[in-house]
């Protein structure tokens, strides 16, 4: 019974307000003669008194009452433990008052990253939290909804993605707007937490914008193509912004991304996901050659394939995924191609108990800007998942880079998370 | 800005092909197999109804495969276990459905939950620390068939909804499944007499409606907690249990691994029975009556056999 204190402080408070707050009230008013003074003062007090006298049995009446009910109900015979009632109303909406349950779902996952070992090109640190995400996520009204990431790492605090999706348009479009990912090929698509591994591999890193990824303002419109074969779905996308690989010199330099996705189901447990990405815009130059022209550009073309098998009977226990993405990125500067980049990778998981993972992945990627430069690496990984809340990876990761540095490391990571967070597109 | 409008324009050009045609007979499409049993026994071949999760799947734990978009997009009237059970897969199709037709609060929604008897609601405030719990009740609840009977109700209200014309059809299925499921359970129940307080072990808390309806003790899971994979400890902890209580069944999905139970019953004695959770389960359970046709009989026989009697 959490009420009866509040109850009883709420009288002392009275209490106190009623005995304390005249004091300096006429202690601020001009001073009258001091035999009407007393009398005045007298009076006053006279006045609380009774007011107080009032106050008191007005709440003791109360409280007798309310310890009447209690005793009443603590000595009520033990009976059964009570039916469950037809549509009982939820605890936790009771209490919470109405506004509450249209609060959006919140949810936050830490993403601590640490790693040893010998790398001359890359500065992580040895132990970090390397992103805390946070999502609120909800239906906004009859016709939309709406899905924010803020991500806060050692950089700051940043808008990861924060879109609007239409979900009830005609001809079955879907269309988002807002800041987002684009929908080029399926690393990029993916928020770290959401990665089999614990970093993103060298053809995202130097093709598609390195850990952030395409992640512009802008929108997106897609439609599925009906047919009675598969899944088929294409999407188009048109974003101003920064990052890596496109940056937007003036409003009318646009970024421009378009995917074409095919699914179908092989066997109930097995299926096959391919599809073709292209995006097309302003460069953004290189860290050490960022003055570029406003003409110059850069087009991107994206294969991916992915195949799954997750069998329905033990659908906990057992599960595996191939997958490859290949990109071909090629700058246009003064008017001419330059020579075409390519980059990929292959990689492989595999679930063999209930909460364990391993997985491998082969990286091969030119560097952007300068093809002669072929970055080659790869990785193994081990995964645990002391629940579906809680996950705790260790990857070995060896890489010869095309300027001749040679790493060996040991990535740990754990991802953790609270609150309520939206499950993710297949 | 020229490029940008010429591009869009284009873009919107080379997605706009033909638009889907609504098929009638109104297209059902429900999460789990129970789900379709029931709206075939009151929607007859006036609809057509497809599940997007098997029988013998967990149902906290599908994929959302873009095959089942596709189902979403054409559906009339979508229905839902609710209670949170679907939570971990279909938000993300409903999304991607771009069909407005069965978003929820739309009428070709519905949460079969709705008007059914719901066990285990929580009476404290819930943490994780509990495992994976859900927190507006037990989700498992068409395992009673007196619920069975109320989502077949509920399910003749929705299809009125979107096809009036057939509102007598529909009413006039559910009386005569009514009739069918109460004769079942008079049959049912007097197979289950004998057995009533019958204690059993469960894997997971899948069983509350189906065991408080015919009479059986739960004493404990094989899980520690609800998602939770069993423990050693906590096994010792249960084979001392049955043991001391004397429990000789441990009833168990199809979906999760026999190796712990069976270990379990090595030691405590007794026997690991596989029941069928939802239609479609077995073979044998392939509509809501012979479902608990397919279960009771399985239990009443293995009572026979276990307990001598």
């Amino acid at each position: 019974m959490v009420w009866l204190p509040v109850v009883r402080s709420s009288v002392f408070a009275v209490l106190a307000i009623g005995v304390f707050a005249p004091v300096p009230a006429s202690a601020q008013a001009s001073p009258p003669p001091p035999a009407e003074e007393a009398r005045q003062a007298q009076a006053e007090v006279d006045r609380l008194r009774q007011e107080l006298a009032a106050l008191r049995e007005q709440y003791e009446a109360r409280l007798a009452a309310l310890e009447e009910r209690i005793k009443t109900i603590a000595a009520g015979p033990p009976t059964p433990a009570p039916e469950p009632v037809l549509q009982p109303v939820p605890v936790q909406l009771a209490g919470a008052g109405s506004s509450k349950m249209f609060n959006p779902d919140i949810a936050v996952i830490g993403n601590f990253l640490g790693v040893a070992g010998q790398n001359k090109n890359s500065d992580q640190p040895a132990l970090g939290l390397n992103e805390v995400e946070t999502s609120l996520q909800a239906v906004v009204d009859p016709y939309a909804r709406a899905d924010f990431f803020l991500a806060a790492g050692p950089e700051g605090l940043e808008i990861e993605e924060g879109f609007v999706t239409f979900t009830s348009l005609p001809a079955g479009l879907l269309l988002k707007a807002g800041k987002m990912r684009a929908q080029f090929g399926k690393v990029n698509t993916l928020h770290a937490h959401a990665l089999p591994w614990t970093d993103r591999p060298l053809v995202t890193q130097n093709l598609v914008g390195g850990e952030e990824g395409i992640s512009l303002s802008g929108v997106s419109l897609s439609r599925l193509i009906s047919n009675s074969a598969l899944f088929l779905e294409a999407t188009g996308e048109a974003f101003y912004g920064d990052s890596e690989v496109f940056a937007s010199p003036k409003r009318s330099k646009l970024t421009y991304v378009g995917r074409l996705r095919a699914y179908r189901d092989i066997t109930e447990g097995s299926n096959l996901d391919v599809g073709g990405s292209f995006a097309s815009g302003p460069s953004a130059g290189t860290p050490d050659v960022p003055a570029f022209d406003e003409d110059d550009s850069t087009r991107l073309v994206g294969f991916d394939a992915t195949f799954r098998y997750r069998p329905l009977r033990r659908a906990i226990y057992r599960r595996f995924l191939a997958r490859t993405e290949l990109v071909w990125s090629r700058p246009r500067s003064a008017g001419l191609w330059g020579p075409t980049a390519f980059g990929f990778y292959g990689s492989g998981e595999y679930q063999f108990a209930r909460r364990w993972f391993a997985g491998a992945r082969y990286d091969r990627s030119a560097r952007a800007f300068d093809n002669a430069l072929v970055d080659e690496g790869g990785s193994v990984s081990l995964t645990f998942w002391p629940s579906e809340f809680n996950q705790i990876r260790g990857q070995y990761r060896r890489t010869n880079y095309g300027d001749g540095v040679k790493a060996n490391e040991f990535l740990f990571q754990i991802l953790f998370s609270i609150g309520a967070h939206g499950a993710h597109v297949f | 800005m020229k490029s940008f409008i010429s591009h869009s324009a284009a873009l919107l050009l080379a997605l706009a092909a033909a638009s889907p045609a609504l098929a009638s007979p109104p297209k059902v499409i429900t999460t789990t197999e129970d789900l379709a049993a029931l709206a075939r026994e009151v929607g007859g071949d006036k609809i057509t109804v497809e599940s997007l999760a098997r029988g013998y799947q967990d149902p906290h734990f599908v994929e959302p495969k873009p095959s089942f978009i596709i189902k979403l997009h054409d559906a009339d009237l979508l229905i839902v276990i609710g209670r949170e059970l679907e939570i971990g897969w279909l938000p993300p199709l409903l999304t991607q459905s771009r069909n407005a037709k069965i978003q929820p609060g739309s009428p070709g929604y519905l949460d079969a939950s709705v008007d059914v008897r719901i066990l285990e609601m929580p009476t404290v405030q819930l943490t994780r620390a509990m495992g994976d719990v859900h927190p507006s009740g037990n989700p498992h609840y068409w395992l009673d068939p007196d619920n069975g009977r109320t989502i077949a109700k509920s399910i003749v209200r929705a299809l009125s909804g979107i096809a009036p014309a057939d509102k007598s059809y529909f009413e006039q299925r559910y009386a005569d499944f009514d009739r069918r499921l109460a004769d079942a359970q008079k049959r049912w129940d007097a197979a289950m007499a004998p057995y009533k307080g019958t204690k059993v072990v469960t894997y997971h808390r899948s069983w509350p409606n189906f065991t408080e309806r015919f009479g059986l003790d739960v004493i404990g899971y094989v899980e520690p907690k609800p998602g939770i994979p069993p423990s050693p400890s906590h096994t010792i902890a249960l084979i001392a249990e049955m043991k001391r209580q004397q429990v000789k069944i441990i009833l168990v999905e199809p979906y999760f691994d026999l190796k712990t139970p069976e270990a379990i019953v090595r030691e405590a004695g007794g026997k690991v029975v596989v029941l069928a959770p939802s239609t479609g389960g077995v073979k044998e359970a392939s509509d809501y009556i012979k479902l608990f046709d397919y279960n009771i009989n399985l239990l009443t026989t293995t009572f026979k056999q276990v307990l001598g009697r």
